[in-house]
């Protein structure tokens, strides 16, 4: 039985409830402002409260992408560090500060974060703080999903933090070095008021709150909630026994040298808390597939978060999650190692390796491996029609694993992801391109007592013009892991058809600069999802009714469950 | 006696009916259990339990759960779509989505099965441009295919049709000749807009509606009919205005929703006759919480609304948002002693613990029951199991007495509850303020003053018949046509001559349908509007135009100050898009009466005090217990006080004041303070 917290329980959910009504109406109004539809339809972005010491995290929305979950509080917690030691410049009220240094407890270059101070009484009483992912900060390739880059310089431009806002007002001249360095820079005024105006509102929210209940209480509660969400993981890692249980997942290649790399982890729990062991993993790689810490942990967090949704998101919460193993492979990077696949692709293979760990350990609430890509196209080049150039992105969700109690989901966004599509109409309102095909991945799903999901077969024709396409993807050589008996899903295969005659990327998932010439067509099918359970006790009529779908073939159906 | 209203709202439990007599105000009512899966049962019921006359009744105007319950539950008509060649799992894949932001699972059923999902070669471009032609002959026997498959309804739902409706007018036209069929949907003609996924799910929706909304329809109409009644019947949609039945079908999509949208159009209504025309509507029952935001008499209306998980019905609805906390909310305590509410319900049935149905986890209901709130003479011994329900899983295992307990489930509620008000009114720039709660819903007007003093709004406005305001919506309602149409163009280039023509005619339209019914209005009002957006943003502002002829500059500025009042920036740097010009034709009806829904005859000068009752307010007060029907118009009250009356309960907190209006609304002054 819990004991008495030092706060009476109604007042500390009450104002639990409203720390967490501050951040979800930062990520709304963010999302309702922003320009690029990146953060306005994918969300990719998030908002949330640290504490004043150390960058703790203390709430955040719960519309933030995943993969933000632990990020910010390292961000944030480097700004306090430098201002400490003098490296960064002190704040004063109504200053903001932007970094996006991957090395100081970031993700990839294009992920940008602010952070304001929040005072009261002219005193720090905490951060506030939000991410936005940029559709472009400049490097060697149009939105910086650059395959085959080799450095950090290559990637973009590097932001240490600094003041873009001073005493509430932007400063133009640092505003200007950005708007020289970054493509399509028009409309990113509007997403740099949004962002900054997401803070603003979170403030005068976060005022309100504490001119009603007391800074003391809130401050007390804040205290609590920490406590209270390190206790709560504590009590569901008890569901979790000792292990040590192993897995192993792989990353297609690095775009540069065509070898995979492999992610090894062992899961042991030892008293309340659970250990990540890493040792083992590849050695720091030549291409992009790069991970920086504060990705690698915030990757456990989210693996986490998604197998225990109810444990709120708090410094507490992953004060029982133990990483340890990273120190000199390619999951810890240091500079200049060029890092832009870690967010949206080491990310989610990191994850999957959690997910198969602990699948042995809770079969009934983690599923078989997702799609686990973001599955990004990248098409730049120039349309003649609109005589104007244009920058592209589509990137692909697929299926989920199967679990306990169902078949996975078809077509889910990516594990670190929220994002929505693109509709198929808005995109060939805005680009040269026309879509052949947007339809279910048939086959795809692993097999498996429940079987995965189905992923995406999509194929678009370059209708005028010239330009070139480049894909960071993954599952290209290996599938989605099965769990428990299930088969792996499909893979991810991209296929170009260039003047009538068929290629496969070398790096399968990943390929950089090929050029597209009108009536040329790419062609991806994204991963299905691993199948949970022993395919051989799948319902029969599941069997039949997906055959009767057409989701499989009469011989794929025969083949993997022998049945047709 | 003749020329009586009637309004019928078909619950997910109960079946309301209000009958009103528009010469003297004269109300009778009647609360039935709703019948499934005929509907029509429950209505005459509701009828003969008012002890009506058919014959008597001059109109009637019905709400109907029929097409939200089908889509909801996916007791749809079997219904096939003929799509261009390669998009046929549109409707399956969706926007790449999952349900919750965390946790790897989830479950989808697109609407049309992908068996009944054909293809056929046929292409247009972004600009409506053939790129492929129609191939009549695949169509004609994808026809053959639904038709052998044994279809009732059929969808044609082509890429781009939105730009050029060509190839879906053609198709629709075959298909009717081989098929002759009265359910023929196509994509564009209930939203002529750009996104694939949400115009196909419109019209799929529309579809698998169809058919059982007309036969329960027209079953109703006939049961009505061989029982005395001669008039028109009136369905109510989605939007909150009302059409014939006899049309009603025929964009069956619209009908969807219509239940929230007729309590906030009784919302409006009561509103303007007690002089408040900024009300946030707060409907509170069982298992969920329905909050909306009315600015200046008008419902909120949004073409963008989705009812689920991945369905998305964009045809204009009332604005309302849901929060899972109801008088069944669950409370538990959660693995790391933290308190929770919701939004695991416990229903109806079961139920709360107090309802002594087999209930066995503590609700909000059983928390207000503890704490005095409702009357524990009304639950015999399961009272008891309802304390013993709290004891054990909230106030032990957090070390608070009872009531504590008790009033902690139901601070956290009225949190999450009043969460939901603020994104629907500070979040839009609205101070609360400036608003009355309107309460209503079995379990809001016991909720109510506390919701009020946590938003800091100064008024409660309480409804005669909280419990039945949605059939006091259907009574009331107006009728109403909304259109919208894309234009799509940056502000500065937008041909403004065009503007006003697209709203002129979208008003002419409007009154021509409106005054082709046979029904007797006062007037007909057109409200119009402009959707619009800064040049590359997706997200849109609905901006209120004062008339169909603004100017550019007009526009710009009422654009740039909405903006502003929502994000608190300015954006001098980039133009403004003008994305969709709306208009909403309304058919007025004559004002009602609505001073009689008490009736005059039971309200007592020397009302009485019935009972008094220990009541918890952070500490036992002896409370004075009245009965609603008794009290005077001319009323001044101040709390604690309980006010019980059929169909709800309500609660005064120490410190209002209670006053009467000339309709029998109870308004409840609340101290301006943020009282914890």
């Amino acid at each position: 039985m819990p004991t008495i917290p030092e706060i009476d329980p109604v007042t500390l959910a009450v104002v639990q409830a409203g720390l967490q009504q501050v951040c979800d109406e930062m990520d709304l109004t963010f999302s309702r402002a922003a320009f690029s539809p990146v953060i306005a339809e994918a969300n990719d972005r998030s908002d949330g409260i640290y504490a004043a010491e150390d960058g703790a995290l203390i709430a955040q929305g719960s519309q933030g992408l995943p993969v933000f979950v632990g990020i910010m509080q390292f961000s944030t917690r480097t700004i306090i560090a430098r201002i400490t030691s003098g490296e960064t410049a002190a704040p004063e009220p109504g200053d903001i500060y932007i970094v996006n240094d991957p090395y100081l407890g970031g993700t990839h270059l294009m992920d940008v974060r602010f952070a304001m101070p929040f005072w009261r009484d002219g005193r720090i009483f905490c951060w506030l703080s939000n991410t936005g992912h940029w559709p472009d900060i400049g490097g060697a390739v149009p939105g910086g999903f650059s395959a085959s880059a080799t450095s950090a310089e290559q990637e973009g431009l590097r932001l240490p933090p600094v003041k873009l806002f001073k005493k509430g007002v932007m400063d133009r001249e640092i505003w200007d070095i950005i708007r020289s360095n970054i493509r399509v820079s028009e409309q990113r005024i509007g997403d740099v008021k949004a962002q900054a105006s997401a803070l603003l509102v979170g403030a005068e929210r976060l005022g309100a709150l504490l001119d009603r209940y007391g800074d003391v209480t809130v401050q007390a509660v804040i205290g609590e909630m920490r406590r209270l969400a390190a206790r709560q993981m504590r009590a569901m890692i008890a569901l979790i026994p000792p292990g040590p249980f192993h897995a192993r997942a792989y990353v297609d290649s690095d775009g540069v040298v065509n070898t995979p790399l492999t992610i090894a982890l062992t899961v042991e729990r030892r008293d309340d808390a659970l250990h990540f062991d890493f040792t083992g993993s590849s050695l720091p790689c030549a291409g992009p597939m790069n991970s920086v810490r504060a990705t690698t942990l915030s990757s456990v967090y989210l693996a986490m978060r998604h197998i225990f949704p109810d444990v709120p998101i708090s410094a507490g919460a992953f004060e029982p999650l133990l990483v340890k193993g990273i120190a000199g492979t390619f999951l810890d990077a240091h500079y200049p190692r060029p890092v832009s696949g870690c967010a949206a692709e080491v990310s989610q293979r990191i994850a999957e390796a959690v997910f198969a760990a602990l699948v042995q350990a809770l079969p009934d609430r983690v599923t078989a491996a997702p799609a686990g890509t973001s599955g990004n196209f990248g098409l730049g080049g120039f349309d003649p029609e609109k005589q104007q150039d244009f920058v592209m992105y589509q990137i692909s969700g697929g299926g989920y694993g199967g679990n306990a109690y169902q078949d996975g989901l078809s077509n889910g966004c990516s594990t670190i992801g929220i994002s929505k599509a693109p509709p198929v109409e808005i995109m060939e309102q805005n680009f040269p391109i026309l879509y052949r095909r947007y339809a279910l991945h048939e086959g795809s799903g692993g097999a498996g007592r429940h079987r995965g999901g189905f992923g995406l077969d999509y194929e678009i024709e370059l209708l005028r013009g010239s330009a070139r396409a480049s894909f960071v993807m993954d599952h290209g050589r290996t599938g989605p892991l099965g769990a428990l008996g299930g088969h792996d899903g499909a893979l991810n295969r991209v296929e170009v058809t260039r003047d009538g005659q068929v290629m496969v990327p070398e790096h399968l998932s990943k390929a950089q600069d090929i050029v597209l010439q009108p009536g040329d067509r790419v062609r991806v099918r994204t991963p299905g999802g691993g199948g949970y359970g022993d395919p051989a006790k799948r319902d029969p009529d599941l069997i039949a009714e997906d055959l009767r779908l057409g989701r499989y073939s009469a011989e794929q159906s025969r083949i993997l469950f022998g049945k047709s | 006696m003749a020329g009586l209203v009637a309004g019928v709202d078909v619950g997910g439990t109960f079946t309301d009916l209000m009958i009103l007599d528009p010469a003297s105000g004269d109300v009778r009512i009647a609360k039935v259990p709703t019948t499934l899966p005929n509907q029509a049962a429950g209505v005459i019921a509701a009828f003969e339990t008012a002890g009506a006359d058919l014959g008597d009744i001059d109109l009637i105007i019905h709400g109907t759960t029929t097409t939200t319950n089908a889509v909801l539950e996916r007791a749809l008509c079997r219904t096939g779509l003929i799509t261009t060649a390669g998009f046929r799992d549109v409707l399956e894949l969706g926007r790449r989505t999952r349900p919750q932001a965390y946790g790897m699972t989830g479950r989808f059923r697109p609407v049309i099965p992908r068996d009944l999902r054909l293809e056929v070669p046929e292409r247009m471009d972004a600009l409506g441009r053939v790129v492929t032609e129609l191939n009549e002959a695949a169509l004609r026997i994808a026809v053959k295919r639904l038709v052998d498959a044994g279809c009732e309804s059929l969808v044609i739902h082509f890429l781009h049709a939105y730009a050029n409706p060509a190839h879906e007018l053609r198709a629709a036209r075959i298909a009717a000749e081989i098929w002759p069929n009265p359910y023929i949907t196509m994509g564009h003609a209930l939203l002529s807009e750009s996104r694939e996924f949400e115009r196909g799910v419109t019209a799929a929706v529309n579809a698998s509606v169809q058919p059982l909304l007309e036969r329960y329809v027209t079953r109703l109409a006939t049961e009505l009919r061989s029982r005395g009644y001669k008039n028109g019947l009136l369905v109510m949609n989605g939007n909150g205005g009302m059409v014939a039945a006899d049309k009603v079908a025929r964009e069956a999509v619209k009908s969807v929703m219509s239940g929230p949208a007729s309590g906030v159009m009784a919302a409006v209504a009561v509103g303007r006759r007690a002089g408040m025309n900024n009300l946030l509507t707060y409907d509170m029952g069982g298992t969920s919480t329905d909050v909306a935001m009315i600015r200046d008499g008008r419902a909120p209306v949004s073409n963008e609304i989705e009812i689920e998980y991945a369905m998305p019905i964009h045809v204009p609805m009332v604005d309302v948002r849901t929060v899972g906390a109801g008088g069944g909310s669950i409370a538990r305590v959660d693995a790391g002693g933290m308190l929770r509410v919701g939004p695991e319900s416990a229903g109806s049935y079961p139920g709360p613990v107090c309802y002594g149905r087999g209930g066995l986890f503590v609700t909000i209901s059983d928390a207000n029951l503890i704490l005095g709130r409702l009357p524990a003479s009304r639950f015999g011994v399961a009272a008891q199991a309802a304390r013993d329900a709290m004891a054990t899983q909230i106030a032990h295992p957090l070390g608070l007495s009872l009531e504590r307990a008790a009033e902690a489930v139901i601070r956290i509620a009225n949190t999450q509850m009043a969460g939901a008000v603020r994104m629907v009114s500070i979040s839009m720039g609205a101070d609360p303020r400036d608003f009355a709660l309107f309460a209503f819903g079995g379990a809001g007007p016991l909720h109510a003053v506390a919701l009020a003093r946590e938003l800091a709004v100064p008024r409660v406005l309480l409804p005669a018949r909280p419990g039945i305001t949605n059939a006091l919506g259907c009574v009331v309602a107006d009728l109403r046509h909304d259109f919208v149409r894309t234009l799509n163009r940056p502000l500065d280039t937008a041909d403004i001559a065009q503007v006003h023509a697209i709203l002129a005619g979208q008003n002419t339209e409007g009154r021509a349908l409106i005054g082709a019914e046979k029904i007797t209005l006062t007037g007909i009002e057109a409200e119009f509007s402009a959707d619009m957006q800064f040049i590359g943003q997706t997200h849109l502002l609905r901006i209120a135009l004062p008339h169909a002829t603004p100017t550019r500059e007009q526009l710009q500025s009422l654009f740039e100050a909405a903006y502003h009042a929502r994000f608190k920036v300015d954006l001098p740097e980039v133009r403004a898009n003008l994305v969709n010009l709306n208009c909403s034709v309304i058919g007025r009806r004559p004002e009602l009466d609505l001073a009689r829904l008490i009736a005059p005859l039971g309200r007592l000068e020397n009302f009485s005090v019935r009972e008094t009752r220990d009541v918890w307010f952070g500490e036992w007060l002896k409370t004075p217990v009245y009965w609603r029907d008794q009290l005077p118009l001319h009323l001044s009250l101040t709390g604690p006080a309980v006010i019980e009356q059929m169909d709800t309960t309500t609660l005064v907190e120490p410190g209002c004041t209670v006053t009467s209006d000339a309709d029998g609304n109870l308004i409840i002054t609340v101290p301006y303070a943020h009282n914890t």
